[in-house]
């Protein structure tokens, strides 16, 4: 084990992944002069490259040299960006294996930065996994501490798929515990970081810390929540999570995305659909309110669900 | 033109039978596709067949193409199999892509076909990561891409020329001008005459070329190769040509002038006589060697939609396979 940021984290997994296999390349923005000055030094300009602010060609980039038997690593900035190349991601990347008849499939990764809360207003600060999680082809990946930011992130570069990995912004600075060698971690097995019998709480990416730190106010009253962290939206880890729904009857999902047409609708509607029978009461969501990520400080931090919202909707069930 | 003089026999009648073929092929589907016989969009390729034809037989099997929605004569002309492409414009189990594909996203990666695209403009880009990885594996080889005019309106245009300039990638832009982006003529959409002036903008060669004349486009083919390897740059080649059906078979629209229309179609025109023309006249083949390439592709293409149309349709379970790879 080695004591590691969020950030570091992840560069382990690439400076990993780069080393067991010729064929992984890093491309992107800010590349070379900012995130990973330290591959550059070791792997050379061949396989770590700036490019201009293309977002489309960056993508498409990824498409044909993947097809080609390529692994790349596509570092697309913030995920707010991803816009500017949807169709690149929505009509290629994801469809390509399945349009060629399997003839050709897309191992790549693409890395961008979702979340709200440094202040970055209604450009720079969304959660959208929602919108990709609807795609079919496409895997999408959220990483919530230092340890998961290595194992799924190199998971992500060995997938055979084209995989959508979300760094939270707020978490890069996060120290953890992370193992030290070759290290992955599965895709769609949710991660139940504190077990127990009252209340399932749902959640991913940063949100996993405040679900995290209602449990403590939860337990003053007399509360036994257990916290999942799905870890990846797709695949989805349907059977973990009616197997802890099961146990406590109670659930709330969180998430920072919108509440509106968020992620946590379809979890619902799964838990609603396969595990009414052990329901004992309604299934609670709570996300951002269907605004734009608004700038002022206090709006921002208003905008962003709170543990005591957690809290609140976890013990309105009892 | 020092090409003229180069080619053999051989080569002259190979070019030959690919026009023939593409035409024979798109004539059929677009005829099938008039009566109801296939399903969805087929968007014929027929008038504009020398230029995949003059390209492609520049190619490689090393080399790659990214092609468009108007893309069975680059499939063709690249060596695709014509059996495969028909089981697919029919839906078939047979078919390229065993019947997810329609006419639209036709690809045989095997012989560097890395597939027709649906949408305008997506190729260019495409082709870009595919020359990267050519040259990251260290090959000698390049990959085309083809697109319309339209698509040059496209932002992906022009990342794609951006890029493929400053990363001096191997790849090959080649614009195929057939004067209407839909149904929008060129002039509407454009506010300079030829797509090769935009080529300034990113450093690299523009060319304009005849695209009904083959051995025109394959001579600018060989010279653009040619300054990739000396380190002159990419190459932004315009092909001048004419779609002869509408924009898709079914699109009723009336927006080309007739007499333009007659004129593109006219023997002096249409690619296809034009070429055997010359050929005649300059002694290479006789009109029964043309006539014996024209039977031998009806044949061809006639069993190719035989075996499309015998072939059994895809099981139903199998539309959830290849979403994932393993």
């Amino acid at each position: 084990m080695a004591i590691m940021t969020y950030s570091e984290a992840v560069q382990d997994a690439i400076q990993q992944e780069m080393r067991r296999d010729p064929n992984v390349f890093i491309a992107g923005e800010d590349v070379t002069r900012k995130h990973t000055k330290v591959l550059l030094e070791e792997f050379g300009p061949k396989r770590v490259r700036d490019t201009p602010i293309s977002e489309s060609q960056i993508i498409s980039l990824g498409v044909g040299a993947a097809a080609m038997g390529l692994r790349p690593i596509l570092i697309m900035s913030f995920m707010d960006f991803l816009g500017c190349s949807m169709d690149e991601i929505m009509n290629q990347a994801a469809k390509m294996t399945y349009m060629l008849g399997g003839q050709t499939h897309l191992p790549m990764t693409i890395c961008a930065a979702m979340g709200a809360g440094i202040r970055a207003a209604a450009q720079h600060s969304q959660s959208l996994e929602a919108i990709f999680a609807h795609l079919p082809g496409l895997k999408v990946v959220t990483l919530s501490c230092p340890k998961n930011a290595k194992g799924l992130m190199a998971q992500a570069i060995r997938d055979e798929n084209p995989v959508l990995v979300l760094e939270h912004k707020a978490l890069g600075g996060m120290a953890g515990e992370v193992p030290g060698g070759p290290f992955a971690m599965p895709f769609g097995k949710a991660d139940v970081l504190r077990a127990g019998v009252d209340v399932t709480l749902i959640s991913w990416g940063r949100m996993v810390h405040r679900c995290m730190d209602a449990t403590a106010e939860l337990e003053k009253k007399g509360i036994d929540a257990e916290v999942i962290d799905i870890v990846s939206l797709v695949p989805f880890d349907e059977e973990g999570v009616l197997a802890s729904a099961a146990k406590t009857g109670r659930v709330v999902i969180a998430h920072e995305a919108t509440e509106h047409g968020g992620f946590g609708g379809e979890i619902a509607a799964r838990i609603a659909d396969k595990g009414y029978g052990f329901l004992k009461g309604p299934i609670k969501r709570i996300g951002a309110p269907f605004v734009p990520v608004p700038f002022s400080p206090v709006l921002e931090d208003r905008y962003i669900p709170s543990t005591e919202q957690i809290v609140s909707l976890a013990a309105g069930l009892f | 033109m020092g090409l003229t003089k180069e080619l053999t026999k051989d080569e002259y009648l190979s070019l030959y039978e690919t026009m023939v073929k593409i035409r024979v092929f798109d004539e059929t589907a677009a005829a099938y596709a008039d009566s109801g016989e296939l399903c969805g969009f087929v968007h014929p390729y027929s008038g504009e067949e020398a230029i995949a034809a003059g390209v492609c037989g520049e190619l490689t099997k090393d080399d790659c193409v990214c092609s468009t929605h108007r893309g069975h004569g680059h499939i063709i002309a690249k060596g695709g199999d014509v059996n495969k492409m028909w089981a697919e414009l029919y839906g078939k189990a047979t078919g390229y892509s065993q019947g997810k594909s329609g006419s639209m996203h036709i690809a045989d990666i095997s012989i560097g076909i890395i597939g027709a695209n649906g949408i305008v403009g997506a190729g260019l880009p495409i082709a870009n990561g595919v020359a990267f990885a050519l040259d990251y594996q260290g090959k000698d080889a390049v990959c085309v891409a083809f697109f319309g005019d339209g698509a040059t309106n496209r932002g992906t245009f022009h990342e794609a020329l951006n890029l493929a300039s400053v990363w001096n990638l191997p790849v090959l832009f080649v614009c195929e001008n057939n004067g209407f982006a839909s149904t929008t003529p060129r002039a509407e959409a454009m506010n300079v005459a030829r797509v090769s002036e935009r080529a300034a903008s990113y450093g690299m060669t523009g060319v304009t070329v005849d695209g009904n004349d083959p051995l025109a486009v394959k001579e600018a083919v060989r010279a653009a190769r040619l300054r990739l390897r000396e380190g002159g740059g990419q190459t932004l080649l315009e092909c001048i040509t004419w779609r002869h059906h509408q924009h898709f078979i079914g699109d009723r629209s009336d927006y080309k002038d007739p007499e333009d229309q007659a004129r593109w179609l006219s023997e002096e025109m249409d690619p296809i006589p034009r070429f055997e023309k010359r050929i005649l006249e300059a002694g290479i083949a006789d009109e029964r060697e043309l006539a014996e390439i024209r039977e031998r592709v009806d044949a061809e293409i006639i069993a190719a939609v035989r075996y499309g149309k015998e072939s059994p349709y895809p099981a139903p379970e199998s539309m959830y396979d290849f979403v994932y790879a393993d």
